[in-house]
Order: C-alpha cells, then sequence, then structure tokens
C-alpha cells in the first residue's frame, strides 16, 4: 500500500518538475544532441553501446579540442526509446521540448521511418523550431531514395551499397557458383534481397540463386529446418542481413548442420554475437561494414580506439561511423555559424567532404543526404586482431575495401529543400 | 527423401523438447485447474541457471542442479503465492501468473543483462553423430532425444507404477478423499508444481545451448507451449505428447519447404498481376509456407477449439 | 461490488440525476483546465497518451470486470481500429475523401465493433480458459499476420499519415498538440460516458450476472453467449475509438499496436487500477502512463520494479489500487477513520524505509553488474555511493531486515485498528 501511494506521490512530483521545467534548457555553452535508442529491453545493448560511443566522441573529438563555435560543448542526451515507433516520437517531443535540435537515431528502419516522418511533419509546422536527423545505423534505402528529405542525414552505407560492395567482391571469387540468400521478412530483410539479385546479375550472371528467402523476425525458435535446406541447397556461399538473435540462430544453425563455406552477412558481430560464434564462425563469417578497425589506418584511428576500449571494456567500437557523425556536425556548425538555424547547418552538411579517423573519406551526398564512403569486408577472425569484440580474441579484421562504394549511384530522391 | 528423414529427425527434437514443457504443464494444471502461464519462463531459469553453472563447474553439474534449483523455486512460489492467489479464483491466478512470467523476465535481465549468453553444449558431445546427404546430425540433439524420452519414461512410471503416483492420480480427481484419507494434499500440489518446473528447467538447459540463452527465449516458447497443451487436452499426457510432435513436425515442415502460394495460385488457372508492387494482392502472391509457419499453430488451436473444445485427447471441457 | 447496492435506488432515479452528473463535469472542468498547468508539449504528449489509454483499459474492463472475460489479445481491436483510421486519413490526404477529423474516431469505433463482431461470433462461446485461449491465440495470429499483410500493415515500420490534410473544423486544422488535446479530451468524455451508461443499462447488469453466475442467469432466460459477444463488441467498438485516437496523436501505427506486448499491458493497467470499479482503469491508466514516462527517466530497471508491483497487486489487493482506497470508505463513513490515523503514521516510516532501501539493493546491485567497468560510483537518493564496496550494500540490506522486522511487528496494532474501524457498533444504522 505504501508502496502504492509513494511511487504515486514521487511519480506525481516529479512529472511537474520534469514536464515543467521545459523550454529554459538552450544554454549557449552546450549544444545537445538527443540520442534516442534502446536503452532498456532486448536491444539495449546495442543502444548502450552506441550511446558509449557518441558520449566518447563527442568528448574526445569535440569537447577536448576546444568545441564548437565560441567554444559550445556538444552534450548527449539520451532517450529510451525501447526500440517503439511510438514511445520514439514521445522521446522526440520530449527532445525538442528540451530545445534539442540534432536527434540521433539509428537502431531499426521502422523507427527512423517514424523519426524521419515526424520531423518532416514537426519542421513544418513548427518553421521557428526545427530540428535535424542523424540517422547513423538505419540502412532501409527508402530513406534517401522515395521517403527522403531535406532534415535526414544517413551517415551508415545504406543496404543497396553495402551489397554493391559485397557483390563486388563476391563477383572475383570464381569459387562461388551458387548462393543462397535468407533475411527476416521486412522492409530491411527485402531490400537485402532485391539488391543481391540484382547485382549478382550484373555483375555475375554466371552465378545462380539457389535460394531466396524470406523468416518471421524474431519468431523462428529454431533455425535447423532453414539450415538443412541451406546445406542440401549446395550453395557454395550464404547472404543474410540478419540481425540480433535471428543472426546468432541462424548462423549457428548453419555451420552446425554441416554448412562449410563462407558467410557473408551485415551485422554479425559485437553485442555479444562475436563471443557467441567464436571459433566456429572462423574463416567463415564475413561481414560487409564501413569504418575499418583491424588492423589499424593510423595511430590516431588506433589510439582513439584504445582510448575507447580503456574507457569502456564492456563495449566495442560496434559502430565506428559515430565518429564521423559527431566530426561533421561539428564541421557543419562551425561552417554554418549557426547551431539554431536548422536550414544553414543541414546546408553546410550537405555535400561536404570529411576525411574520416577511419582512413576514408566521406561525401555526404547532396541530391539524397547518403554518405558516400568506403566500405569493407571483413572476416570474424582470431588472427590479426588488434581490437577484438566482446573481449573475446575474436575480431574483424578488413580483408578487402570498396572504395567510396556506389559513389554514382541512382537515387529516386526529389529532395524538396526549404 | 534425404532431406525428408533429416527434417523428420529435427522435428522430432522440437517436438520432444516441447513435450518436456507441456507435459509439466498439463500435469499442473489437471491437478489446479490453472493454466501456468509463467511455466516457459521456468524453462528459461533452467537456462539460465544451466548456463551460470556451467561456467564454475560443467555441463553435466549444471544439467542436474539447476532443475533441482529451479524446482525449489517453483515449489517456492507455489506455496507462497499461487496458493494466496487460488483463494481469488481462477482469472486472478491466470493473471498472477502472467504477471509473474513478466517478473521472472525482468529478474533474469536485472542479474544477467538483456544480450544473449555463450551457453555451448559440452565437448564431449560437439561431433557430428551421422551425416544424411551432407546434412549433418549433432551428437547433441541425439542427447537430446534421449534426456526427453527418459524423462518422459520415467514420469508415466511414477504416474502409474509407484505409490506416490497413484495418490498423485487419485488428488487429481478427489482431493478432498484424499485429503480425508490423512494424505497431505497441498504437499502433493506443491511438489507436482515444483516437478513440472524442473522437468521445463531440464528442457532448458539441453536447449539453451542449441536454441540460444537470452531474456526473450521464454516469450518466443510460451504461447506455443499453451497452444500446444489446449490442442492436446488440458490435463492429457498423451494429448500433450501427441499435439507436441504435431506441433514439431509441423513447424519443422513448414519452414522446411519453399512452397509459394503463387505456384498454387497458377495451377488453379490464375495469373500472376503484372505489376506486383502495384497490386492490393501482392502479399498473397508471395506468400510462402516457411512465412506462416509461425502461425500455423495458433490457426490449428483456434480450430480445435471452435469444434473440439476439450482439444484432442481432452477428455473434459475447460 | 460496491457499486451495486446503490443500483437499485438508482433504477428509479431520473435519467441524469444532478448527484451522478457532477462527477462528470468535475472531471471535464479538470480536463479542460489540465493544459493550464502542463502546457508543454511534452506534458501534452503525455496526457494524450494517458487520455487514449483510459479509454482502451475501459473497454478493456466492460470484459474483464463487467463480463468476467479475460482477453489476452484484446490489443487486435483498438489496433485493426486505428490501422483503418489511418488508411481513411491517408484516402483524405491522397483521394481527397472528405471527413472531418474530429469524426474520425467514430468510423474507429465502427471498425473495431465489425471485428470484434466477426471473432466474437466463435471466441465468445465459452468464458473462462477457453475464451482466454482463444483470445491469445487471434491476437498472436493477427500479429503475426500484420507483417505478412503488407498492405492493409504495412509491415514492420507500419503505417503513416497526416492528419492535418482534412477540412478544418471551426476554424482548427489539428496541427498544434493543444488542439488535438482537446480534441482527445472530448472524446475521451464520451466514450467514458458511454461506457459508463452502458454499464448501467439492463444489458450491463445481465453481463454482470453473466459474469458472477452464468448458468443462473441461463436459467432466467438469457443466452449467455449472447450477452457474451454483445459485451465484447461493445468492447470493441471503444477500443476502436481508442485506436482512432492514437492515429490521430502519433499519425503512426505498427505491429506493435496489435502485439502481445500491448495486450498484456493492457490488463496489467486495468488490473493495478482495479477491475471492480469503473474508475479502476482510469487510476491504472494514469498511474501506469506515469511510471512508464517518468520513473524510465531515473531508472533502468523500472520495468522490474512494475512486475514486482503487478505481482505484489495480484497476491495482495486483488481489487486494485481503487479498491485500496475503496476499502478506506467504510472506516469514514463509520465516522472512525480518525481511529487509522496514527498507525498509518507509525507505520508510514519503517514502510517507507523498507521501500527505499530495498530499492537501494536493487539499484547498488543492478549497477555493481552492468556498469561499465572502472564506473563505480552511482547517485542514489541525491547520495554518491561506491557500488562496489559492500559498505552502501550492507548498510541497506540491514535497513531492509531491519525495518521489515519492524512493519512484521507493527502489523498486529495496524491490524486490530484496521478491524476497530471497520466494526459497526449493534444497533448502529
Amino acid at each position: 500500500m505504501n508502496l502504492f501511494t509513494k511511487s504515486l506521490l514521487t511519480a506525481a512530483l516529479t512529472a511537474s518538475v520534469a514536464v515543467g521545467s521545459t523550454a529554459a534548457a538552450f544554454a549557449a555553452d552546450t549544444i545537445k544532441i538527443a540520442f534516442i535508442d534502446p536503452l532498456s529491453g532486448p536491444f539495449a545493448s546495442t543502444g548502450n553501446q552506441g550511446l558509449s560511443h557518441y558520449k566518447f566522441a563527442a568528448q574526445e573529438l569535440v569537447n577536448s579540442q576546444g568545441g564548437v563555435l565560441d567554444g559550445a560543448k556538444f552534450e548527449i542526451v539520451p532517450f529510451d526509446n525501447k526500440i517503439s515507433a511510438k514511445e520514439s516520437l514521445i522521446q522526440l517531443k520530449v527532445a525538442i521540448d528540451q530545445g534539442i535540435r540534432f536527434i540521433a537515431q539509428g537502431n531499426s528502419s521502422g523507427v527512423a521511418n517514424a523519426i524521419t516522418d515526424a520531423v518532416k511533419k514537426h519542421n513544418r509546422r513548427n518553421p521557428d523550431q526545427q530540428v535535424l536527423f542523424l540517422n547513423y545505423s538505419a540502412v532501409d534505402p527508402a530513406l534517401t531514395n522515395k521517403k527522403c528529405n531535406f532534415w535526414h542525414f544517413r551517415f551508415d552505407a545504406n543496404a543497396d551499397i553495402k551489397m554493391d560492395a559485397l557483390t563486388d567482391v563476391m563477383a572475383s571469387n570464381q569459387d562461388i557458383k551458387k548462393v543462397y540468400l535468407i533475411g527476416q521478412d521486412y522492409s530491411f530483410g527485402k531490400a537485402v534481397a532485391a539488391a543481391a539479385v540484382r547485382f549478382l546479375k550484373a555483375k555475375r550472371p554466371d552465378v545462380e540463386i539457389v535460394g531466396n528467402e524470406l523468416h518471421p523476425i524474431g519468431k523462428v525458435k529454431d533455425f535447423t529446418p532453414y539450415a538443412r535446406k541451406i546445406v542440401s541447397s549446395g550453395a557454395d556461399a550464404m547472404i543474410t542481413g540478419n540481425w540480433g538473435s535471428d543472426m546468432v540462430g541462424l548462423g549457428k544453425a548453419v555451420i552446425e548442420a554441416g554448412f562449410e563455406n563462407p558467410i557473408y552477412t551485415y551485422y554479425a558481430a559485437s553485442d555479444g554475437i562475436t563471443k557467441t560464434f567464436g571459433e566456429a564462425g572462423e574463416g567463415k563469417l564475413k561481414l560487409v561494414m564501413e569504418g575499418q578497425l583491424n588492423p589499424p589506418v593510423s595511430d590516431r584511428a588506433a589510439a582513439y580506439t584504445a582510448k575507447f576500449e580503456a574507457q569502456y571494456p564492456d563495449y566495442d567500437i560496434g559502430q565506428p561511423r559515430i565518429a564521423n557523425v559527431i566530426e561533421m556536425l561539428a564541421r557543419a556548425i562551425n561552417d554554418a555559424g549557426t547551431a539554431t538555424d536548422m536550414v544553414k547547418v543541414a546546408k553546410a552538411l550537405e555535400g561536404m567532404e570529411h576525411d574520416s579517423i577511419w582512413g576514408t573519406k566521406v561525401v555526404m551526398r547532396a541530391k539524397d543526404h547518403q554518405a558516400i564512403q568506403d566500405v569493407h569486408i571483413a572476416a570474424h577472425t582470431a588472427k590479426d586482431v588488434k581490437f577484438d569484440f566482446d573481449s573475446s580474441g575474436y575480431g574483424l579484421k578488413v580483408e578487402s575495401t570498396v572504395k567510396m562504394a556506389s559513389a554514382d549511384s541512382e537515387t529516386s530522391c526529389k529532395m524538396q529543400r526549404p | 527423401m534425404s532431406l525428408f528423414i533429416v527434417n523428420i529427425l529435427d522435428g522430432l527434437v522440437t517436438g520432444l523438447l516441447l513435450f518436456m514443457l507441456c507435459s509439466g504443464l498439463t500435469l499442473i494444471f489437471s491437478m489446479m485447474g490453472v493454466l501456468n502461464f509463467a511455466h516457459a519462463s521456468f524453462y528459461m531459469l533452467g537456462a539460465y541457471f544451466g548456463y551460470q553453472i556451467s561456467t564454475y563447474v560443467g555441463f553435466w553439474p549444471g544439467l542436474v542442479l539447476a532443475p533441482v534449483i529451479v524446482g525449489v523455486i517453483g515449489a517456492a512460489i507455489e506455496r507462497y503465492g499461487l496458493r494466496r492467489v487460488h483463494q481469488y479464483g481462477h482469472v486472478p491466478e491466470l493473471i498472477f501468473t502472467f504477471g509473474l512470467a513478466l517478473l521472472i523476465e525482468e529478474v533474469v535481465q536485472f542479474f544477467w543483462g538483456k544480450s544473449q549468453m555463450a551457453f555451448e553444449a559440452p565437448e564431449a558431445l560437439k561431433f557430428a553423430a551421422f551425416s544424411i546427404a551432407g546434412n549433418a546430425f549433432p551428437a547433441y540433439k541425439l542427447f537430446m532425444i534421449f534426456i526427453a524420452i527418459g524423462v518422459f519414461l520415467v514420469l508415466l512410471y511414477i504416474l502409474t507404477k509407484t505409490r506416490i503416483g497413484m495418490i498423485i492420480q487419485a488428488a487429481l480427481s478427489y482431493p478432498e478423499t484424499v485429503q480425508n484419507l490423512g494424505h497431505n494434499v497441498p504437499l502433493i500440489f506443491m511438489g507436482v508444481f515444483g516437478v513440472g518446473t524442473a522437468m521445463a528447467a531440464i528442457a532448458g538447459v539441453i536447449a539453451g545451448p542449441v536454441l540460444g540463452t537470452f531474456p526473450g527465449m521464454a516469450v518466443l516458447l510460451g504461447s506455443i507451449v499453451f497452444v500446444t497443451i489446449v490442442i492436446g487436452g488440458l490435463g492429457s499426457l498423451w494429448g500433450a505428447l501427441a499435439a507436441s510432435l504435431l506441433i514439431g513436425w509441423l513447424q519443422t515442415f513448414a519452414a522446411a519447404y519453399n512452397l509459394r502460394m503463387a505456384d498454387l495460385l497458377t495451377a488453379i488457372g490464375l495469373s500472376e498481376p503484372v505489376d506486383m508492387a502495384e497490386s492490393m494482392l501482392s502479399d498473397l502472391w508471395t506468400l510462402t509456407l516457411p512465412q506462416v509457419g509461425p502461425i500455423l499453430p495458433y490457426l490449428l488451436m483456434i480450430i480445435v477449439l471452435a469444434l473440439r473444445p476439450q482439444g484432442l485427447f481432452g477428455k473434459r471441457e475447460t | 461490488m460496491s457499486v451495486d447496492n446503490q443500483s437499485l435506488a438508482q433504477r428509479r432515479a431520473p435519467l441524469v440525476p444532478i448527484r451522478s452528473a457532477l462527477p462528470w463535469l468535475i472531471a471535464s472542468g479538470f480536463l479542460l483546465l489540465l493544459p493550464q498547468v502542463f502546457p508543454s508539449g511534452a506534458g501534452l504528449t503525455i496526457m494524450n497518451q494517458m487520455a487514449i489509454t483510459i479509454v482502451f483499459a475501459l473497454a478493456y474492463n466492460m470484459l474483464l470486470g463487467q463480463a468476467g472475460m479475460l482477453s489476452f489479445g484484446h490489443a487486435v481491436y483498438m489496433g485493426l481500429g486505428g490501422f483503418f483510421c489511418m488508411h481513411l486519413l491517408n484516402q483524405v490526404e491522397y483521394n481527397d475523401l472528405y471527413l472531418p477529423l474530429p469524426l474520425l474516431p467514430l468510423f474507429g469505433g465502427l471498425f473495431g465493433l465489425f471485428f470484434a463482431f466477426l471473432i466474437g461470433s466463435f471466441s465468445t462461446r465459452r468464458a473462462g480458459t477457453v475464451f482466454a485461449m482463444i483470445s491469445l491465440g487471434v491476437g498472436e495470429l493477427i500479429a503475426a499476420c500484420s507483417i505478412i499483410i503488407v498492405v492493409f500493415f504495412g509491415g514492420e515500420e507500419g503505417v503513416s499519415g497526416d492528419r492535418t490534410m482534412g477540412p478544418e473544423v471551426l476554424g482548427f486544422d489539428f496541427a498544434s498538440q493543444l488542439e488535438v488535446y482537446y480534441l482527445t479530451a472530448i472524446w475521451l468524455v464520451v466514450a467514458a460516458l458511454g461506457m459508463y451508461l452502458f454499464s448501467r443499462t439492463p444489458m450491463g447488469r445481465i453481463a454482470n450476472a453473466v459474469r458472477d453466475n452464468e448458468e443462473r442467469a441461463e436459467f432466467l432466460g438469457y443466452s449467455q453467449r449472447y450477452v457474451r459477444w454483445i459485451s465484447f463488441c461493445a468492447s470493441g467498438f471503444f477500443c476502436g475509438i481508442a485506436g482512432a485516437l492514437f492515429a490521430i496523436n502519433f499519425e503512426i501505427l505498427t505491429e506493435e499496436n496489435l502485439n502481445l506486448a500491448t495486450s498484456g499491458s493492457i490488463l496489467l493497467i486495468t488490473f493495478l487500477g482495479g477491475v471492480g470499479f469503473f474508475i479502476g482503469p482510469v487510476i491504472g491508466a494514469v498511474v501506469f502512463t506515469l511510471l512508464q514516462t517518468v520513473l524510465s527517466l531515473y531508472t533502468e530497471i523500472w520495468q522490474l520494479y512494475l512486475g514486482i508491483l503487478f505481482v505484489l497487486t495480484v497476491m495482495f489487493f486483488p481489487f486494485g489500487l481503487t479498491g485500496l482506497i475503496a476499502m478506506h470508505f467504510r472506516p469514514w463513513n463509520l465516522g472512525k477513520f480518525g481511529l487509522l490515523v496514527r498507525p498509518y503514521a507509525v507505520m508510514a516510516v519503517p514502510a517507507l524505509v523498507f521501500v527505499s532501501s530495498a530499492v537501494a539493493v536493487m539499484e547498488i546491485l543492478f549497477h555493481a553488474r552492468h556498469a561499465s567497468i572502472g564506473d563505480e560510483e552511482m547517485n542514489l537518493f541525491g547520495l554518491t555511493i561506491n557500488t562496489h564496496s559492500q559498505v552502501p550494500l550492507l548498510v541497506a540490506c540491514v535497513a531492509v531486515v531491519v525495518s521489515f522486522l519492524v512493519i512484521k511487528r507493527l502489523a498486529p496494532g495496524l491490524k486490530e485498528a484496521w478491524d476497530e474501524a471497520n466494526h459497526q457498533e449493534r444497533g448502529a444504522p
């Protein structure tokens, strides 16, 4: 009983404080970036990992260098969206209410689609309080094609670009004659499959696609029947966009069923996945990704990674692009000379060419706000890995690189600028 | 054909695993009349305890210790929680077990966090027992089959051949009479609940390395377990066995064969729409069997409940 | 139930007696003034969310509380209503359908009603466990279909739209959060009043009778099956209204609106509030929304607290928070409430210590286990604590044990005072 009344009371009190102290927060000496991603629930570790990298990058790359404009510091403000679209929109409103004008989000394309819509509507309805959406991880191609808008910037290579790079590498491997495609049944999984079919057809017409299927997302208990199909199909390689427990389940089942060939993936690393695969994945798991950790591209990159690992031993730099987000945003704010006029900041960010800490050039393409950068194919291995994942001894070692992948790719985006 | 045999075996593993959960659940139901929504949560606890113990002393002690611990926890929950709620009626009982399922998931996340545990099968069983046309069948899965059958035989023996089994069976139907004969019925209830949860925990320990040990594992399996015992007939051990195997094979075969709706529709004389993206029926045309696989058990349950509410083997209506 | 005693008297009273209209007027006035107290956008969002949850929870309680039917898949009716409304909004935007926004919830309700009619036709044949299981199956089925049937449900990313594209009504285009708040508030009052009046109709009464004893109701000549079906349809109608309000507020619907987690949380909300009272779900929805939005700002393990709270409620207060308040009406009416003040005040101290020290134990343990290495300090109740030293944990544990023992010691006294306060002297009216 007292448990009830007490929590009710504290809730009521804190609510009035939290909700009451609103728009006053925009202090001149800090520029706040709202980090809206899952910090509780099944994907919390991914969210927390991203958050720690954001905090680290803001401190290392901006604040310790004297900040932006007249010494303004970056501050990352975390908001837990529980990977729900509805909750994200609530947190977005809370963030905007606190005077935050930069929104960073990445986990789940579904959430990103909701946020980009909401940001577009908000900016139209509130021209004096516009915000920017810094998408650092959601790779559904639609976000920079059909659904693109002026306020959205994507710093990761999208699913099409990654597949373009992946098939470049696969095309040069003459051992691959038969490919099996499998993915989660939703927009991203479908995008991966469609891109794979398209690119393989163009680059290696002789390669046979022996399987192309989607399984329900997050609902499959046992991947063994799928693994049986893959093994029986005689595939020389398989491609999957699976993430989270779907990636682990599929990968383990396939390896256990006796599949000996390469498994090309998008997200089979870090967050416990690397540790779970361990030795079983050696020589089989390949990842298409941006941001090279191993071997380190420069002393600066190595020092940055080492310092992060020392500061957050539980986490890894699973999303290297976060460093690019912070550096490019800082530059855009400096170039625009303002952190409040979003049109100016967005215009500064459009078309920006940036030398990333990860050794690549990053170009924020103006026509669709898609970052163009080097994309790597890395192997899950324990050999020559300076920076491992999950403290497991295993990590990702870059095997081949596609320079400025898909730099001249088409987009259906018709950007409407204010 | 060889793929068919492999799938039969895989479906058997899934089915028997389901059965280890369902047998305990159905036993608890026939005794107390309450569907334990949290049953799969005990399966999850089993996997986590099994993992934790295996990090200290290896897999095998975990296989023995984890079910014991979970059984004790289960018995304690019956004694101090369920028995208390029992007086309010069946609906609050069901709600209690529902709340328990939520709570156990949170407790697991509290201690072990949210990511997947690196729970591995023992080294001794990490080899392919045999291989059919390139498809390896891991020794560990063979081991799972043996454990499940062993548990079933022991259970059957206890229930039908021993004195304690007789008392349990009598207590199922005539609790008052058994009580009047001097038996401690509440203690029997507590014992059955403990044993049922311990069996779920055994399933958890042996499934953890294969199906993954993560906080969502209970939810993923929970509603299927329900569906299975409802289809089999609440309270029927043989019904649970039949339904478990049925669901196991149903799911395995649904996932294993890429039957496409488009083929079916063309076979009955319909022509595929030219522009799939614009068609209102595009979802129907692109449907495949593996996609609908996970909803088949629910469909089956609704049909069974609507046509034969007592389930396939059930004797009485719920 | 406490309401039943008054019902006989009320049946002969005029349709809307002043006394029973008063709470509604006060509530409406309160809703009118709330935006003055919390004018910020986030405040409005939380209030809108609360209002939607209240409508949904009240509709759910038409089943659970009034008809005794436990549903594990009730999000379906709210979600389907919402999805249809979202498509209607898109028709307004792209195909120039003429539909003023304030009327949208009515259509949402009709869609909800339609699906409840359809599914209820077979699921309400039986009550109890069978109904609960069918509702679970249907819920899982439709949630899974939402991923498969992309044309209608939009797959994983859902369906979104824009509420401002319809014709203006009285000069409002509903772009601002405040206008949406008033629209939601008006529908909240309308829906709540509708559900209240439904519970007062003979139909609502018969639903109660079927809940309490279906056989006896059948003997009286009422088909228990049709009574359940009608209750189910009525509940589906109001769920659909809640879905439409959701569509208007969030302008997006996803699989999440249909799934088991949403269905489960509405059960949790309703039960926390108290199923036996009309006002129960309202209180449940308000408390839950506050806990969800505020508690999650302060602690990572808020869901654990919520789970504990829920299980304790089911175990010790099966009539929920409202039941807890209602328990005190009797001492109050007997004029003996004063007897309770002192024992309560005495009990409050150890209880407060117990709760806060238990929270401290959990927070410290959680931090020690899950904070990143090197991060050994945490902020607890304004104190900075090193979670890797044993001292704070030990202190908190001792506080838990001691306060628990004190509570145990004080409990008989409280019980005595409680009995005394509830005791009616013989011969007294």
